[in-house]
């Protein structure tokens, strides 16, 4: 076995991962604040990469205006999908408002290929291109630094849940709706501010992942894989969106290199069968008791 | 106005035909699929043979979803193991359509009742994701068992045959796909009069109170994903017969959520509804296409927005029903139906 391979393999999996966790925290955002399980955030990742595009290639915008500018618009469509298509459905059965967010999925696949057509797309590249040496490994310049820039906000987010007001609204919210009603906190608010923070951290990590591979109509499909890692970890628990995004990242990484690219979902799926089957709540997630 | 509706027995109120009016317009429905053959055209005998496809296997993830309130994303993963075992029985065996397309059901019945297996530990969506997991599976043995399945080019099969007939073309594949539609929604009907559909709807509206009652919840809740998957095994294999083509990717996964989408529009726990769910979500895309070549001629560009808008309109629909009419179509029709029936005395 070649070490030195599988070191890199391994390193450019773990990166992969990192941008997983990414985006399985904004899921588990939400789906702590409003208990949505969101089928349409590959799909808004995959506008906010778009955004990028038109403001980065199409506009002609320098690519460091252009991300926070594609963030900022992926965060509002999260925030009009609440007010306008999840807020209605508040109380339905969970079946509904999950095939509600495959609909929303739908509608923006639509709405990219009628502006920016079916065919695949390349992301100007903004990042260094120097390769990145770790001791003896090296990793492509777009994952590191892409990495680098998704840790970065990962890391405010977990500074933020925990110490801000707005952090300690959310969680109140997450653990006790009524209790968190009657002490004041605007639930309401807290469900737009969910989405909203969760379509934040989705499309950094569309922009970045597009900026390595490329980007089309089909780019949503990294949902699935998302969905793995929310499912494997707990879909309430941040600790276990980083811990199962870091391992499912690499393990499709690692399955792609070695066994073929038709085996990366497999490998996947059988771990989350696997876990379905064990503990049906995830790694880390709170096992909920049902009461008549 | 309807009169002299009175029940005076709990049979006579659970009946299928409840009044000779009923009876008759039921007459004249099924005359006209019979006669619709000899003056459609070759366009819509197709059509006819897709929505009759459609509304099988909606039919069947009706009992699933709808009656027995467990959501699966794997409908479109059961089809293709019909349809596999069709392309693959008639490649090597030779049998004749009914015996291939009960074993096909049986087959999709099998693999249900295994994907079914984790459904009493999971629930909700976790089931959904559970039945999510199976399709990647299946999917990925479509594509790699090549001896049987034929890898990614998939199986051409020789059209359906019974008694030296061979039905080639639509027109016989009508006659097919059609009466069996008809025959699976009553059956399906009829479950729904039993004590195992009754268990079904206990179940559904909640679990834990049906099990006091006495309902084994393993038993029925595997007995439900075999008859749903039984029911996709069958419109899989009509689906092989009728295309003779079989592909890993006949079956995607939009595919599975498309027929929950009939289901939804249709309404969900409602025979009526998933028909008309079938029919609707199968016939709306064809609408579109006709729509789009009548603005070719003023608008040369409006092919290339067919797809997108084909996405756009699919989306709308599922989320626009959700909100605003979460029973579907069927509420619809009742609310037509109760139109005619207290005509000259609303308002």
């Amino acid at each position: 076995m070649d070490w030195l391979f599988f070191g890199e393999i391994s390193l450019a999996g773990l990166a992969m991962g990192g941008l997983y966790a990414l985006i399985a925290l904004g899921f588990v955002i939400i789906y702590k604040a409003t208990r949505v399980i969101n089928f349409a955030i590959g799909e808004i990742m995959m506008f906010a990469a778009y955004l990028f595009l038109a403001f980065a290639g199409g506009m002609e915008l320098s690519a460091w205006i252009a991300l926070p500018m594609a963030v900022i618009g992926g965060s509002i469509l999260g925030g009009v999908i609440e007010k306008t298509m999840i807020r209605p459905m508040l109380g339905e059965s969970p079946i509904s408002v999950v095939m509600v967010t495959i609909g929303i999925a739908s509608i923006l696949v639509g709405l990219v290929e009628f502006i920016w057509t079916a065919n695949p797309q390349l992301l100007p590249s903004f990042l260094p291109r120097e390769p990145v040496f770790i001791g003896p490994l090296y990793l492509a310049p777009k994952i590191a630094y892409g990495f680098l820039i998704g840790s970065a906000l990962l890391i405010i987010y977990l500074l933020y849940f925990r110490f801000s007001r707005g952090g300690v609204a959310l969680r109140a919210t997450a653990s006790d709706q009524a209790a968190a009603y009657s002490m004041g906190i605007n639930v309401r608010r807290v469900f737009n501010m969910a989405w909203v923070f969760g379509s934040l951290a989705a499309s950094l990590a569309g922009v970045l992942v597009a900026a390595t591979g490329g980007l089309s109509p089909q780019f949503g499909i990294i949902g699935l894989s998302v969905l793995v890692v929310v499912i494997v970890g707990g879909l309430d628990s941040i600790l276990g969106a980083l811990v199962a995004g870091v391992f499912i990242g690499w393990l499709e990484t690692v399955a792609g290199a070695y066994l073929g690219g038709e085996y990366r979902m497999p490998a996947t799926f059988l771990v989350l069968a696997v876990i379905l089957v064990i503990r049906p709540y995830g790694l880390f997630g709170t096992h909920e008791i049902e009461r008549v | 106005m309807r009169i002299g509706d009175a029940k005076q027995s709990y049979e006579a109120d659970e009946a299928i035909w409840t009044s000779h009016t009923q009876k008759l317009w039921f007459g004249l429905f099924l005359l006209i699929l019979l006669l619709f053959p000899f003056m459609a055209d070759s366009y819509l005998l197709y059509l006819g043979c897709l929505v009759g496809i459609a509304v099988i296997s909606t039919t069947g993830l009706n009992i699933l979803t709808g009656f027995t309130g467990l959501i699966s994303l794997g409908q479109a993963g059961f089809m293709g193991v019909g349809a596999y075992t069709v392309a693959w029985l008639s490649l090597n065996t030779g049998l004749p359509f009914p015996v291939t397309l009960v074993l096909a059901g049986l087959m999709a019945a099998a693999v249900g009742i295994l994907v079914g297996l984790p459904s009493l530990r999971v629930k909700g969506l976790y089931l959904a994701i559970a039945t999510l997991a199976a399709s990647v599976f299946l999917h990925f043995i479509f594509a790699e068992w090549e001896s049987v399945t034929g890898g990614m080019g998939g199986l051409s099969l020789e059209p359906a045959h019974l008694f030296g007939w061979s039905f080639q073309s639509d027109f016989m594949m009508y006659f097919i796909i059609v009466p069996l539609a008809v025959l699976m929604v009553f059956a399906a009907r009829n479950v729904f009069r039993t004590r195992i559909g009754r268990a079904f709807i206990a179940i559904r509206d909640r679990d834990i109170s049906a099990e006091i009652l006495g309902i084994d919840l393993l038993h029925y809740k595997l007995m439900s994903f075999a008859l749903s998957s039984f029911y996709a095994g069958v419109a899989g294999g009509l689906f092989a017969y009728f295309f003779r083509v079989v592909t890993p990717e006949s079956f995607p996964l939009s595919m599975s959520i498309f027929y929950l989408a009939a289901v939804i529009v249709g309404g969900m726990g409602n025979l009526l509804g998933g028909i008309l769910g079938a029919a609707f979500m199968t016939l709306v895309p064809e609408a579109l296409k006709l729509i789009t070549a009548a603005l070719t001629p003023f608008y040369p560009d409006a092919p290339v927005f067919m797809s997108p808008m084909l996405e756009i309109i699919f989306g709308a629909l599922i989320v626009g029903f959700l909100i605003f009419e979460p029973h579907g179509l069927a509420e619809i029709w009742h609310r037509i139906r109760r139109f005619f029936r207290l005509w000259p005395f609303r308002n």
